[in-house]
């Protein structure tokens, strides 16, 4: 049992926290022909853009409501109508997902009500689904913004669905602890078991940096599309990665009677195996896993063998958000690492199970006090700051890395990710070692 | 933030902005609901106010405002390291019901107790002056109980653009901070620096040229500025404003309170750099230092033909197009004629009715002027005017690459200082690597197979 300490602060100092907006915007993303509009001040979304800019390496299409002090003072009607029609004319979007912010949450917009009279004005965008989360930026962190969206994703009504499917579909709940390169890597493995993954957000589609044909996207050119989403009712089981990814998961099995089974880490043999496992038992042909997979999991154990001297009796730091903490400190304990501290965003459930005694929700300040003497310290690009001033080298994991290349194809999870993660840090350690 | 006040800032007297009738009037536009975005008035604050290294910058608000941003800026310091630190009251739903101010104040103290600056800057947010948060009251406060200056920036979101911002903090500097010390001593020579940011380290590039000729900045406001020196710039001869449009109410009333005058200049180029240290000298009116400038001005132009002349020649005719804000449109288009390149089309957007006329004596008649656009109009002009490149700011960075268009980064994020005669030579050399990179042939290559035609 870990005991969660949660130092009631007036002053956090380098925040390693992101604003929850920009974690549904990333969410938000992950959907076929839309553009994230953020229903607040247009530097709400000016930041947001520019980290996700900087850490996908890519165009973001993402917009603002542009409230000024007189519309929240007035109430954001009127600017969340003209943002709409806007977006509507010049992006054409298939899907439309409208996210809140402090200013407005705290200006009390009633958000279904503004949609409601919006729907009565314009029965000639009846067709387009509208998402709307509510996403205040004092609770919680990128995490928490992220799972609210995809909760917003599976509760929306996307209408009628088209003819039946011929393979059967898997649904997963992708949470915000995988990047673009992990939900390629499981939509691959799903498939090589016969089935058809519907990922939700499927980053893989829109963010794993690639040259369209077409010169310019004012929406995203990739990501669950909306005849993805309108099978959702189809789908024969929902995959839930993330433990924040757990209330969508109950949402689903509600709305669809969808059985589901939560994977808060897909990294690590043991875990790795169990997902296969489930895979198999729900394919067409249980018991059995395809070759390539049976020969990757001899390769990690290999890995786990050559890294292990590297690993083992390391002191680690970490600084992450809560499922992405969960899934690495796990990771890590199983190589015989000692984990020296961990810091986090925010609450979740998970805190109470870490491989380490106190785990702090704080920011770059606590890290800054715990970390000295550790052999690594593992956190965003961020940490660099206090990485160098502690003189103890640093792996970059979460968000934002803008000081590294190749965010859009990372794959840290499955057999195959795993290895490629212990490497990293072995090889950190060699590099290291005079 | 009291009406008025930003009712002045958007109709300042000093910007060429108002001295046109109509509606264009670039300062007081605001962001359209829908469309593009840039950044908002507490941005603007804080690219204005965070170069003042040894400072602290507390910013009163919930996570986005300061965690969305720090750190994420350009601006280098020679000293202090304060101004890195990334300070925020990370305002929750229980201080949004019962008011941060107390929140605020013990944070002040903290910031105070544990980095002993020499001053504050607390930053207003959206959220925390919609619920009241009196934050002139708190920092009076607050400076009267722990002797540190603690000075509100009163530059919410909500209130406006970016620019609005930048002036904003001109307020507070004005209101709160100029005229507080005296400097140890004054000469004749003595000049400030208003809007120069030291992205890049570019300010690194100028001193040393000023220096020679034996100017002194005296303040520099406020790229790689002590608090201390922004004390005392009312004691300058002469303020000399950098991407002038920003802090042009600074300039204007340090000249109405002060006495000093002030010259709007460019460092990019070597044409604008030529001409800006010979304004200063002229200003100064010293008859030895003019000479001193022309010593120096003869010897680095003809030091730097001969570090371009190679560049000259592989970069003679190319064609860009320019979509970037206010004085850079122009001040960029004169450092790349400087190389020999050719300015197809460049954004107005931001530009007063000043710049828009120096635009277009510097164009030529066929240059296009781009009053407004988005990344689509923006890819359009760039393949009717058969442009080599674009040069802008790192958002439409990615405009350019997916299109296959060669691309340099002339704003905030940009890692290579570009002003002074040194800076032109960084230039020339990131504009021949990129317009003569072997990778664009691969990049625009066709895949074999699209080129059959399938049955």
């Amino acid at each position: 049992m870990t005991t969660i300490t949660s130092p009631q602060k007036s002053l956090s100092v380098n925040p390693l926290k992101q604003s929850p907006p920009l974690g549904a915007a990333l969410a938000l993303l992950g959907l076929k022909g839309l553009v994230p509009l953020l229903h607040g001040s247009q530097g709400c979304t000016a930041f947001a853009k520019v980290l996700l800019v900087r850490h996908f390496r890519e165009a973001i299409p993402i917009a603002t409501t542009a409230m000024t002090e007189v519309s929240t003072i007035l109430g954001g009607e009127e600017n969340i109508e003209e943002a709409i029609l806007t977006l509507v004319e010049k992006a054409e979007p298939e899907l439309l997902g409208l996210l809140t912010t402090g200013l407005t949450e705290t200006r009390g917009d009633d958000m279904p009500y503004i949609l409601k009279l919006f729907r009565q004005r314009h029965p000639e965008l009846k067709s387009l689904p509208i998402i709307l989360a509510s996403t205040p930026d004092y609770k919680g962190g990128l995490q928490e913004g992220y799972a609210t969206a995809v909760k917003s994703i599976v509760e929306t009504d996307y209408g009628a669905p088209p003819q039946e499917t011929s393979q059967p579909v898997i649904t997963v709940l992708a949470g915000s602890l995988l990047g673009p390169g992990d939900v390629q890597e499981i939509k691959e493995i799903i498939e090589a078991f016969g089935l058809t993954p519907l990922v939700i957000p499927d980053l893989s589609g829109s963010l794993d940096g690639h040259l369209d044909d077409s010169e310019y996207n004012s929406k995203t050119s990739g990501g669950t599309s909306l005849q993805q989403l309108q099978q959702l009712a189809r789908s024969r089981f929902t995959i839930v990665i993330g433990e924040s990814m757990r209330p969508a998961a109950e949402v689903l099995q509600q709305k669809f009677e969808t059985n589901y089974q939560v994977f808060p880490r897909l990294s690590g043999l043991k875990t790795v195996d169990q997902f296969l496992w489930l895979l198999s038992q729900i394919s067409e042909y249980p018991d059995t896993v395809p070759k390539k997979y049976q020969h990757q999991r001899r390769q990690l154990q290999d890995a786990i063998l050559d890294s292990h001297f590297y690993l083992g009796g390391k002191k680690i730091s970490l600084a992450l958000e809560p499922d992405l903490l969960y899934q690495t400190s796990w990771l890590l304990q199983e190589m015989g690492v000692n984990i020296q501290a961990a810091v986090t965003t925010s609450k979740s459930p998970l805190l109470n199970d870490l491989p380490v005694d106190t785990v702090t929700i704080g920011d770059f300040g606590d890290l800054e006090e715990l970390a000295p003497n550790s052999d690594l310290i593992i956190t965003n690009s961020q940490g660099k700051l206090i990485a160098d001033k502690l003189d103890i080298p640093l792996y970059r994991l979460g968000f934002p890395i803008y000081d590294r290349l190749g965010n859009g194809t990372r794959c840290l999870t499955s057999y195959r990710g795993t290895m490629q993660l212990l490497f990293d840090l072995s090889n950190l350690f060699i590099e290291h070692s005079h | 933030m009291t009406k008025p006040k930003v009712a002045d800032l958007l109709h300042e007297p000093g910007c060429g902005h108002n001295h046109k009738k109509g509606d264009n009037k670039a300062c007081s536009q605001q962001a359209k609901p829908g469309a593009a975005q840039g950044g908002c008035a507490f941005d603007g604050a804080s690219i204005t106010l965070v170069p003042i290294t040894d400072a602290a910058h507390l910013v009163h608000g919930p996570t986005a405002c300061a965690g969305n941003s720090w750190g994420s800026r350009g601006s280098l310091s020679s000293g202090a390291t304060t101004y890195q630190l990334g300070l925020t009251t990370d305002v929750k739903e229980n201080d949004i019901i019962f008011g941060g101010e107390k929140k605020l104040y013990s944070a002040i103290a903290q910031v105070i107790n544990r980095y002993h600056p020499p001053a504050v800057f607390v930053y207003a947010t959206c959220v925390t002056s919609l619920i009241g948060d009196d934050l002139e009251a708190v920092c009076r406060a607050a400076t009267e109980q722990f002797q540190t200056p603690t000075i509100p920036v009163q530059a919410p979101g909500f209130t406006g653009t970016k620019n609005l911002g930048n002036r904003l903090a001109g307020e507070a500097l004005f209101e709160y901070v100029v005229g507080t010390q005296e400097p140890e001593y004054t000469t004749p020579y003595d000049i400030n620096l208003i809007g120069e940011y030291n992205v890049a380290g570019e300010l690194w590039g100028v001193l040393p040229l000023l220096e020679k000729v034996g100017i002194r900045v005296l303040s520099k406001i406020t790229g790689d500025a002590t608090f201390r020196e922004i004390c005392y710039a009312h004691r300058a001869k002469l303020n000399v404003m950098i991407c002038s449009k920003a802090l042009i109410n600074l300039g204007r009333k340090m000249e109405e309170t002060y006495g000093i005058p002030y010259i709007e200049e460019s460092f990019y180029g070597v044409a604008d750099m030529n001409r800006c240290l010979r304004h200063i000298a002229e200003k100064l009116g010293d008859e030895e230092l003019k000479a001193r400038v022309e010593t120096l001005i003869a010897t680095e132009t003809a030091k730097l033909d001969t570090a371009l002349a190679p560049y000259r020649k592989r970069l003679q005719g190319k064609r860009i197009v320019l979509y970037t804000g206010g004085v850079k449109s122009w001040s960029i288009i004169s450092a790349a004629q400087d190389l020999g390149m050719k300015v197809v089309a460049t954004s107005t957007k931001k530009s007063t009715e000043e710049d828009k006329a120096k635009i277009k004596e510097l164009l030529g008649e066929d240059g296009i002027m781009l009053s407004k656009g988005n990344a689509k109009e923006l890819l359009k002009v760039i393949e009717n005017t058969n442009a080599d490149m674009l040069v802008a700011g790192g958002r439409n960075q990615y405009t350019a690459l997916k299109a296959r268009i060669p691309f340099l980064d002339v704003n905030q994020e940009r890692h290579n200082p570009y002003a002074g005669y040194r800076g032109l030579i960084e230039m020339a050399k990131e504009f021949d690597h990129v317009l003569h990179s072997p990778i664009w042939e691969q990049v625009r290559e066709p895949a074999p197979w699209s080129l059959v035609t399938s049955h």
